[in-house]
């Protein structure tokens, strides 16, 4: 891993104007073509799921099935992916428009989106990459950088990764709530149970639509109806893992400690995001069902940008990274993932421990800024 | 009994969750959308050169209104939703259905010059409910005046419309203010209408002369030479705020206020400067003062209000809570936001002048 210590403050700060002049050169041309977008995608969205889940009705019929489970599929990828998440984000918040807009949206996802704002969007996006600040880096359970110490229970990691790809929503869901926060005393019992309660209320409904009343409705199709239901939200579930997870676990992605962020300009913020992210590379269709979120590095330099300009500007974002000398993670998603998966298995093991430099601390990532 | 309605919205309902039916109905058409009322735009018909009618097909939520209230329009422009009021000049309930505003396009609205010459038939717009008091009367009066300037006209349009579809029109007089005859927007109708009706008197007052100089306004000396019985009529005065000021004063001083209605147009919001103000949080009913380079979250949470907040640097949308009133400037991009009800980053706004916030 370069790390980027050849940056001079002066450097850092003159990457932060650059991004800054970049965001700002998007924010004033957000317009009519980006609105019709975002309105499409949801009424592709919604045609998909309805399409899908009539397609399915028909599902003794072997390729009916098959068919509607696809798009069912396909519909709650594009649901969590390219529209709750960004919607979330309040990347859309700029058309004015309450039925698209982060304070009203709630998405088909086990956490609700009030809880998952919190912990995504401010505690994630905020603390990027921070041991001990950034819940998302293992999501509290998983050891996917050697800066987290090891515990015994890593050995089972790869099993419960495996685990939690499956459930990933409800895994998150769970995860919002922070259990292990009121188990060291940083958060309170009861909001705990509170928000807890919303999820199972969320859990509940889902659980009601997806495996009750839809198959009801089916008749004679009860069973293949319920199978369909279930194999379209394990598949949006391991796709929703597998993409988050390629966005900051491979190689080439950096962890940051508390020390290191205080007192963190502008520019330092930019550097740990660029540092801490990892794109996925790979044709139009991966990054509409990513979410976008395949330019990871562009999402994280600008969360609140509509999603649809991150490919246009992720050249200009990677030539940034070039004249200043600093990495741009990508791969394509098998070698992102079994990155990854290696990293997963191997630090289910102790160590490795850092080049040996005795009893110093590492050196910082970032260099302090001048005095 | 069963009751089917309440069980089907119920499965209905968690069929769509986390949406509600409604969102499906109005991805297919918006019209069909009973909670977000909106409109197609079925034709804009220029009415002079500065001024259009639009033509709306109310969507299924619509529940008409009376003749001379107005409603509030939403507009998508360059992707943005854009609110603004409108009267309405069509009369209530069309046997066609349809509803119609006409819109005088200011030179600095963006909105009104958007809706007069950009807005297209097929676009769709979002409707509010008809609101406001300058209407009829449920008893008529047996004698009316109406005293309007420039687009001051259209409610009194609907209410004409009205009175002349229902075939009882009383003793009307109608003095207008316009530029010229051709400025006038709805002039050929009401002449029409004034040679039609023995009942209706129409008065036109003119503001430029043949060459272009401008002459007086309509003033209250020439309403009352022309009206020689105005404290015996039901008044209704639609104008720029120097006609409404004038008439409410002649009015009052003559003791006859409570037979008389106004409305006058919002009077342009003006950028106070930057020296920062007064900043109220109506809900906790604290109060502080910011300067122009202190966010209202800071701002806030200096004064103990408690305030939804998260990366403090515009990007996280964990602070936006409704403004209430007053004008903000967002510090990183300069926009400033004065719609009551616009939500607002507090960490990166900043008062100009005194706002309130809806916290």
């Amino acid at each position: 891993m370069a790390t980027p210590t050849h940056l001079s403050a002066r450097d850092i700060e003159e990457l932060g104007e650059e991004l800054d002049r970049l965001r700002a050169e998007i924010l004033a041309s957000r317009g009519e073509d980006d609105a019709r977008y975002i309105r499409r995608v949801i009424a592709a969205q919604r045609g998909l799921e309805g399409g899908g889940r009539a397609m399915m009705f028909a599902s003794l019929l072997p390729p009916a099935w098959l068919a509607g489970t696809a798009m069912l599929a396909v519909a709650k990828i594009l649901e969590n992916m390219e529209i709750g998440h960004n919607v979330l984000h309040g990347q859309w918040d700029w058309m004015r428009d309450p039925d698209i807009h982060s304070t009203t949206w709630e998405w088909d996802s086990a956490s609700p989106a009030a809880q998952w704002k919190y912990s995504h969007n401010y505690v994630h996006h905020t603390y990027t990459n921070v041991v001990g600040r950034d819940r998302d880096l293992g999501y509290s359970m998983l050891r996917v950088t050697p800066e987290q110490p090891w515990h015994p229970v890593h050995m089972a990691q790869p099993l419960y990764n495996l685990a939690l790809a499956v459930v990933f929503e409800w895994g998150i869901a769970l995860y919002d709530v922070e259990i292990e926060r009121v188990w060291r005393r940083e958060k309170d019992l009861d909001q705990a149970l509170n928000q807890f309660g919303s999820a199972l209320k969320k859990v509940w409904r889902q659980g009601m639509k997806d495996y009750v009343v839809f198959p009801l409705l089916a008749g004679p199709a009860f069973l293949p109806v319920l199978l369909g239901n279930l194999t379209a939200n394990v598949t949006r579930n391991i796709w929703a893992h597998t993409i988050i997870f390629c966005g900051h676990f491979p190689d080439g992605t950096t962890t940051f400690t508390e020390e290191e962020i205080e007192g963190e300009s502008r520019g330092e913020w930019y550097l740990r995001q660029l540092l801490g992210s990892a794109n996925i590379s790979g044709p139009a269709a991966l990054h509409l069902l990513s979410g976008n979120l395949s330019h990871q590095i562009e999402h994280h330099l600008f969360p609140d940008l509509p999603s649809n300009r991150y490919g246009q500007i992720a050249p200009r974002v990677r030539a940034l990274c070039e004249r200043f000398g600093l990495p741009y993670t990508t791969g394509s998603l098998p070698r992102q993932t079994a990155n990854v998966w290696r990293r997963i298995l191997r630090l289910a093991l102790p160590g490795p421990t850092r080049p040996a430099t005795g009893e110093t601390s590492p050196e910082p990532v970032i260099p302090a800024r001048a005095a | 009994m069963l009751h089917i309605r309440p069980l089907l919205g119920a499965v209905a309902g968690s069929m769509t969750s986390p949406l509600r039916p409604d969102d499906y109905r109005a991805t297919i058409n918006p019209l069909w959308s009973r909670r977000r009322l909106s409109g197609r735009v079925e034709a804009v018909d220029p009415e002079t050169s500065d001024t259009s009618t639009v033509v709306v097909r109310p969507g299924v939520g619509w529940r008409g209104g009376l003749a001379g209230q107005h409603v509030s329009v939403g507009v998508s422009i360059e992707g943005v939703w854009h609110r603004r009021t409108f009267s309405l000049s069509s009369p209530p309930h069309r046997p066609d259905g349809l509803i119609a505003i006409t819109v005088k396009a200011r030179p600095d609205g963006l909105v009104s010059r958007h809706i007069v010459h950009a807005l297209r038939p097929g676009q769709t717009v979002r409707l509010g409910p008809p609101t406001g008091r300058f209407v009829l009367p449920d008893e008529l009066p047996a004698r009316l005046l109406f005293v309007t300037a420039g687009s001051g006209i259209t409610p009194v349009m609907s209410m004409l419309r009205h009175l002349a579809e229902s075939r009882q029109m009383p003793d009307v007089m109608l003095a207008h203010s316009a530029r010229n005859a051709s400025e006038a927007i709805f002039g050929e109708e009401l002449r029409g209408m004034a040679a039609q009706l023995p009942a209706l008197r129409l008065y036109e007052h003119h503001t430029r002369s043949a060459g272009g100089r401008p002459v007086a306004r309509l003033t209250m000396g020439a309403l009352s030479a022309i009206c020689n019985d105005i404290p015996e009529r039901m008044t209704w005065v639609c104008g720029p705020p120097g006609l409404v000021d004038v008439a409410e004063s002649y009015w009052r001083d003559s003791g006859i206020s409570d037979r008389l209605l106004t409305e006058r147009f919002q009077p342009a919001v003006r950028p106070g400067g930057g020296q920062g103000g007064r900043v109220r949080f109506v809900r906790s009913g604290r109060e502080t003062t910011a300067s122009a380079g202190t966010p209202l979250l800071a701002a806030g949470e200096e004064a103990g209000v408690i305030m939804p907040s998260g990366c403090r640097m515009g990007v996280c949308h964990s602070c936006l809570v409704p403004l209430a009133g007053g004008q903000v400037r967002d510090l990183r991009t300069g926009d400033e936001h004065d719609t009551p009800g616009d939500l607002i980053k507090t960490c990166v706004s900043v008062p100009v002048g005194d706002v309130d916030i809806d916290l």
